[in-house]
């Protein structure tokens, strides 16, 4: 008894050992997201069932690959996010990282991905920083960032007028990454910050705050926020009459589920930049009602959980171009740089040698309630941002991996 | 930073006062069932949310709007309240106060777990009732109607209580009965009854402020979660089961946390704790309690 428990524990020293001859057909997938919090419906269980749709549409299971998925809740939490995927990586022998909204648990995960060697997938947070200056060889940003926020709102507001910005910013990480990114194109367009202020995450009364902004006779209140903090601020400054006063507000961040939870009447007319939209064309069309079908409050997709759905996707395909999982993040992080990414929620693009994803960006504007003919029609399109103006420049980013 | 105009002082002592009172109606309520049962109620946000959502279900449903929703949902959820204290936290009379503790807080992670599963976590939109709509202007800022409405509402349902608890004949029973239950019984009183009815009027309370809430926040699974921990810090430090303790202590911090909004945002959610930690220090049974 006492040779075989050592035998086996000598076999398993010697494959987790040997990752160069280890590869199989095996697959273990992490959607580590908020799964109860403030951005659940943003990502969450939307995201896994977007990697489920991911996996069954690569076919590779029927190619006899064995692809599993585990999830968790990170609550928001940077350290309980690096204790899960500590945990998967070592106990769980997870592959991949995927989802990972909010930027804070998003940042502090990159270093995990690194020092395992996992592919890490982001679809969700916003820091423009993970393919800046936090940037690894493991890491794709997939779905936005902060800097094509700014540059597509941020940018339209200031040409339509709106030259002068006070900020109500969500106090981490992404907040004040945002707050950045738009402050630095405001001000080259012309426009100036008066101020900010920066409050904490899941505020449920903004009613100060707007007071604040509103004092600063600002004619442009930056929402830095996301999900119930946009969704109550928004309500909120409608409350206090901030837009009857004449100020405008700019949702930097504003995803579909908080356009249905604040109704068309509330948000009718915000501009704000996506670049993901489930009526855009016959392809997203199709993915959402298969998506919807499978959600339990029957909501379409948000470019979170598309952008699982495409990261998940791409992920598979390096895979079978490589003909099985070594196991080695890098490795596949530099083979899915090397491919052309191709879907039909995203269409053709590539990714970047930072490990930036590249792909159109979409300035939309809330439907008035009348221009809405059906269930979910929301958004009309009012300028698409080209792909290499989308998001920061190779030239300028600060990404140590470029420096070499 | 100190630089603030007394216009915008008066403006965010305002609206402090308005958060404040919904800190003292949900802390009124968990003091009451405090203050009588003995019961700590973990459950008390959850309900405060199930009493916005029955307000919502309300209209949605039945088409009956704010004003209905102000009367039937605290009375749809006090109903439920009992039944849950006939059912289950009856059982736990006269156990460790941790079980009821712990009773309460799993029945609030199921209620809120089953409302996120069925309604996601983003919310349900809510309008203010059009005879409030509008706003003042009181010169130094831009007072809704609406928030006007809550603080007097508000204020005069605390008064209320406190004088159906402290100074009528039934609020005696009530306090007899929580300190001699045998005795009261003596005297022909239906004790169990009793209890099973204030547990009621304490769940009541919340819905009440649930539905006081609707028009502000979204209609959310989690409004409840997110309120309840300030809401207990308001009960600890004005002396737990102490009726007029948790309705002073709701409105001063209302007031406080506004005032850090503008002085120092970045601490307003921790103020409170730090607060409750400094009065623990001082005053272990809280500013208004009684030490045993």
């Amino acid at each position: 008894m006492k040779l075989m428990v050592s035998a086996l524990a000598l076999t398993a020293a010697l494959v987790s050992g040997a990752p160069a001859l280890a590869q199989d057909k095996i697959v273990k997938l992490g959607i580590l997201d908020d799964m109860s919090g403030l951005y659940a419906d943003v990502g969450g269980a939307g995201s896994v069932i977007a990697a489920q749709m991911a996996i069954e549409d690569s076919g590779l299971v029927a190619k006899g690959w064995k692809i599993d998925i585990v999830s968790a809740d990170h609550q928001n939490k940077p350290d309980v996010g690096v204790n899960v995927a500590r945990q998967w990586i070592d106990q769980e022998k997870v592959d991949g990282l995927f989802g990972v909204l909010s930027s804070g648990v998003a940042l502090a995960v990159t270093g995990v991905a690194k020092e395992k060697n996992v592919v890490y997938m982001n679809s969700g947070a916003a820091a423009s920083d993970l393919t800046g200056s936090a940037c690894t060889p493991n890491i794709v940003h997939w779905t936005y960032d902060t800097y094509l926020l700014a540059n597509g709102t941020g940018k339209a507001v200031v040409k339509a007028g709106g030259d002068s910005w006070y900020f109500l910013t969500a106090d981490y990480a992404f907040g004040q990454a945002l707050e950045r990114d738009t402050s630095a194109v405001v001000t080259a367009n012309g426009g100036k910050v008066i101020g900010a202020v920066r409050h904490p995450l899941n505020s449920s009364d903004f009613s100060s705050f707007l007071l604040q902004a509103q004092a600063s006779k600002a004619k442009i209140i930056g929402l830095a926020n996301a999900g119930g903090d946009t969704t109550n601020a928004i309500k909120q400054a409608n409350e206090f009459g901030i837009t009857a006063g004449g100020q405008k507000l700019a949702a930097l961040l504003l995803f579909l589920t908080d356009v249905h939870s604040l109704g068309l009447k509330m948000t009718a007319g915000l501009q704000f930049t996506e670049t993901f939209y489930w009526d855009m064309n016959e392809g997203t069309r199709a993915f959402s009602a298969k998506f919807s079908e499978r959600m339990r409050n029957k909501q379409k997709p948000t470019m979170v959980q598309a952008g699982v759905y495409a990261s998940v996707n791409h992920y598979l395909k390096a895979l079978d171009a490589m003909g099985g999982n070594v196991h080695d993040g890098v490795k596949i992080v530099d083979k899915m740089k090397a491919m052309p990414t191709e879907d039909a929620l995203f269409g053709k693009g590539t990714i970047r040698a930072d490990g930036r994803k590249i792909h159109p960006g979409y300035l939309f504007e809330v439907k008035k309630p009348e221009e809405s003919k059906y269930p979910w029609d929301y958004y009309k399109l009012i300028a698409t941002i080209p792909a290499e103006e989308a998001f920061t420049p190779i030239e300028k980013s600060a990404c140590p991996l470029l420096k070499k | 930073m100190f630089n603030i105009s007394t216009q915008a002082l008066f403006s965010q002592l305002l609206v402090g006062l308005i958060n404040g009172s919904f800190y003292a109606l949900l802390s009124l309520g968990l003091a009451v069932i405090f203050g009588m049962l003995n019961i700590i109620n973990f459950a008390h946000g959850a309900l405060y949310m199930m009493g916005a959502f029955c307000a919502y279900f309300l209209l949605s449903i039945a088409g009956l709007g704010y004003w209905w929703a102000l009367v039937l949902s605290p009375l749809i959820m006090g109903a439920f309240g009992m039944f849950l204290e006939r059912t289950m936290l009856h059982r736990l009379a006269g156990l460790d106060h941790l079980y009821g503790l712990l009773l309460t807080f799993g029945l609030a992670l199921i209620f809120q777990g089953l409302f996120q599963n069925y309604f996601g976590s983003s919310g349900l939109p809510y309008a203010i009732p059009q005879e409030l709509t509008g706003a003042q202007n009181l010169g130094f800022m831009f007072l809704p109607n609406y928030r006007a409405w809550v603080v007097v509402f508000s204020l005069a349902v605390c008064l209320a209580t406190w004088f159906a608890i402290e100074k009528t004949k039934l609020g005696a029973y009530l306090r007899a009965a929580t300190e001699n239950p045998s005795l009261v019984r003596a005297f022909g009183v239906n004790v169990p009854r009793m209890i099973t009815l204030t547990y009621g009027f304490g769940v009541g309370l919340a819905a009440l402020a649930g539905v006081l809430a609707a028009p502000i926040n979204q209609v959310r699974p989690l409004m409840g979660g997110d309120l309840i921990i300030v809401v207990f810090a308001v009960v600890v430090i004005g002396g737990m089961g102490s009726i007029m303790g948790s309705i002073v202590t709701g409105f001063a911090l209302g007031l406080v946390e506004g005032l850090t909004k503008v002085f120092y945002p970045e601490a307003s959610n921790t103020v409170v704790f730090v607060i409750m930690a400094l009065v623990l220090l001082v005053k272990p049974a809280g500013l208004f309690g009684r030490t045993a």
